[in-house]
């Protein structure tokens, strides 16, 4: 009796945490197809916000701008932040450990801190537009690939390599072909890390950014004072639905890709 | 070992590398020169189709900027990080720019459709611009109440039900310090721009004797409740009781006899502008009938430019909630407070009002 009571306490409880995080999503969707401007009036079933978004030239430009900010972004600080990886862990104790605090640093910065200090930086020596934006968002993403790419460097075993180089391998070949395969777990998870996180910013962006560059969060901002357009609604609820595509889709690959990652290990090894 | 070094170094060099080329990239993008305008303006305050038609007809390219609040605008301005040429604030702001002489003259011997501006709003204007000078108007409206016609006994026609305790827990009203002190100071029969302690102190207590009646303090939300039947009165700005009324039929919207805040949105050209003959051109292109027609019917707040009403189809000539006769207006006055030691008593009264 207790047992089953227990058990549906905790199914409630998970309802309950379910509802509270998928709620307010629920309700973004359905005004999303709401004909009528109102939160509060139901017009009928549309999907004229989806058509509209099509030919509303400001969201593509913001949106694009924002891909191609978080690709670029998560692009570059991948590079830096791996070979900083690698060189961090190549330092001594006392030094590996001052450089790993100064990488935290950042991350548990207030982002408003960081926003301000970059603009006040950045101005010294550009005006700001693209460009800025882009320097904001790769620093604020090398950490976050240090983080995803050091457990791997620490892990990886470097006697493959000296083996490669031994066999004739070229530091290159030696490099990309037997120490980056070792690393790529982490530097997968650590450019997608950087991605979402520059896809999320707003705060760092909006102080970085120059006049007519727009991301999506910044766009949406300004439209706070004449009211959020259903265009929004429509825009969200694309890029959730997205959102479950990909995570339905990478949850089910991993059983494949474990597999095939066991045995090319198992090859290296053996 | 050592070989991973260098093999460190290599790839900083590269990252070091990409990265310069990437700024490269954009680096020329962002590079100002003569035919390019920075403007700043609220968000969804421009039509984007004018902005393009714009570009196509003059060659001169815009560079636009939006922000959500004047103090916003009046930070990032301020903090010089961007070269803004032209500028469209609000009222007290842009007394605040006048005053720290931010803003240079207009030469309207430039303008050809200056004079599709309505006399009326150039003496609303004179509130913050006393000889006409430096602002262009650019759009207005009222602050007044926004109520449901099924819930309430009869018109309304004064503050005065916000405070007799008629509707206590049916109230919504403004989550501002602004808009909450004026109307109260109007209601009591003081200016809204008084600076005598006395008469703020009384609106204060006037403002902590309601709290009780009032079921909340909103911004955006206020219309909507009213439109959802949630409350009876609230207290909104003219172009959100234009969209309640069209979502709801039942509402009404009045400005009180005793008078209210009338707003006034209004362009001007920054002292730093280096094209200020760009920045006329696209003042007069905006003041234009055609433009001003298409961007009146993308934003829907009350127009300053009279031909606005003249080309709309007769049905819309009638809108009383975008062109309100003269003498609804006759009691308003434009806030043009600036005085920081009034706005610190204010902000700490609020803080005191919504604490108790």
């Amino acid at each position: 009796m207790v047992e089953k009571l227990k058990s549906l306490l905790s199914r409630f409880y998970i309802l309950i945490i379910i509802l509270f995080l998928y709620s307010p999503i629920a309700v973004l969707i359905i005004l999303s197809f709401n004909d009528s401007r109102s939160r509060v009036v139901w017009g009928g079933f549309t999907i004229r916000w989806y058509a509209a978004l099509l030919h509303n030239s400001q969201i593509r430009v913001a949106l694009g701008t924002t891909f191609l900010l978080a690709f670029l972004s998560a692009f570059i600080s991948l590079v830096i932040g791996t070979a900083a990886a690698l060189g961090i862990a190549s330092m001594k104790k006392r030094s590996h450990k001052l450089m790993m605090m100064i990488t935290n640093i950042p991350m548990l910065n207030a982002d408003i801190v960081t926003g301000i200090a970059l603009m006040l930086w950045i101005i010294q020596f550009m005006p700001l537009g693209f460009g800025s934006v882009l320097i904001a968002h790769i620093t604020f993403n090398i950490p976050y690939v240090i983080l995803a790419v050091m457990p791997k460097v620490k892990t990886m075993n470097i006697s493959i390599y000296n083996a490669g180089r031994d066999l004739g391998a070229g530091p290159l070949r030696a490099f990309f072909e037997l120490m980056l395969p070792q690393l790529s777990g982490g530097m997968i998870s650590g450019f997608f890390m950087a991605f979402t996180m520059s896809m999320d910013d707003f705060v760092i962006t909006y102080f970085t950014k120059g006049a007519g560059v727009n991301t999506l969060s910044t766009m949406i901002y300004g439209e706070i004072k004449k009211g959020i357009k259903p265009e929004i609604y429509a825009l969200s609820t694309m890029i959730f639905v997205l959102v479950l595509v990909i995570l339905m889709i990478m949850n089910n690959m991993p059983a494949k890709e474990k597999r095939k990652g066991e045995e090319e290990r198992g090859n290296v090894y053996d | 070992m050592y070989m991973i070094r260098k093999k460190t170094l290599a790839l900083i060099l590269t990252g070091i590398m990409i990265t310069i080329t990437a700024l490269g990239v954009f680096g020329c993008e962002v590079s100002d020169s003569a035919d390019t305008l920075t403007v700043f303006n609220y968000g969804e305050y421009l039509d984007p189709d004018m902005i393009k038609l714009f570009t196509k007809e003059t060659g001169i390219k815009i560079k636009y900027e939006e922000a959500t609040t004047p103090e916003e605008m009046y930070t990032k301005f301020k903090s010089g990080a961007i070269g803004y040429d032209l500028l469209c604030t609000s009222d007290y702001m842009l007394k605040r720019l006048i005053n720290e002489n931010e803003v240079r003259e207009i030469d309207y011997s430039l303008f050809q459709y200056k004079d599709n501006i309505g006399q009326k709003y150039w003496d609303f204007s004179k509130s913050f611009d006393p000889e006409n000078k430096y602002t262009l108007p650019y759009f207005w409206g009222t602050l007044g109440i926004l109520y449901d016609t099924t819930k309430v006994n009869g018109k309304i026609d004064s503050w005065d039900v916000l405070f007799n305790g008629e509707y206590a827990g049916q109230i919504i009203m403004q989550n501002a310090v602004r808009e909450t002190f004026q109307i109260t100071e109007k209601y009591l029969g003081y200016s809204l721009n008084t600076t005598d302690r006395d008469e703020i102190q009384k609106a204060y207590e006037t403002l902590l004797k309601q709290k009780p009646d009032v079921q909340a303090y909103l911004v955006d939300e206020a219309r909507d409740e009213v439109v959802a039947g949630n409350a009876a009165i609230a207290v909104v700005y003219s172009g959100e009781a234009y969209l309640g009324h069209k979502y709801n039929p039942d509402l009404e919207y009045v400005i009180p006899k005793e008078g209210s805040n009338v707003w006034l949105d209004s362009w001007c050209i920054t002292k730093n502008c280096k094209n200020t003959e760009a920045a006329c051109k696209f003042l007069d292109f905006l003041c234009r009938d055609d433009v001003a027609l298409k961007n009146f019917e993308f934003i829907y707040y009350s127009t300053p430019n009279e031909t606005v009403k003249e080309n709309l189809p007769p049905e819309d000539q009638n809108d009383k909630y975008m062109f309100p006769d003269d003498s609804v207006t006759e009691n308003c006055e434009v806030c043009t407070l600036t005085d920081p030691e009034t706005n610190e008593l204010l902000n700490k009264l609020w803080k005191e009002l919504k604490a108790n």
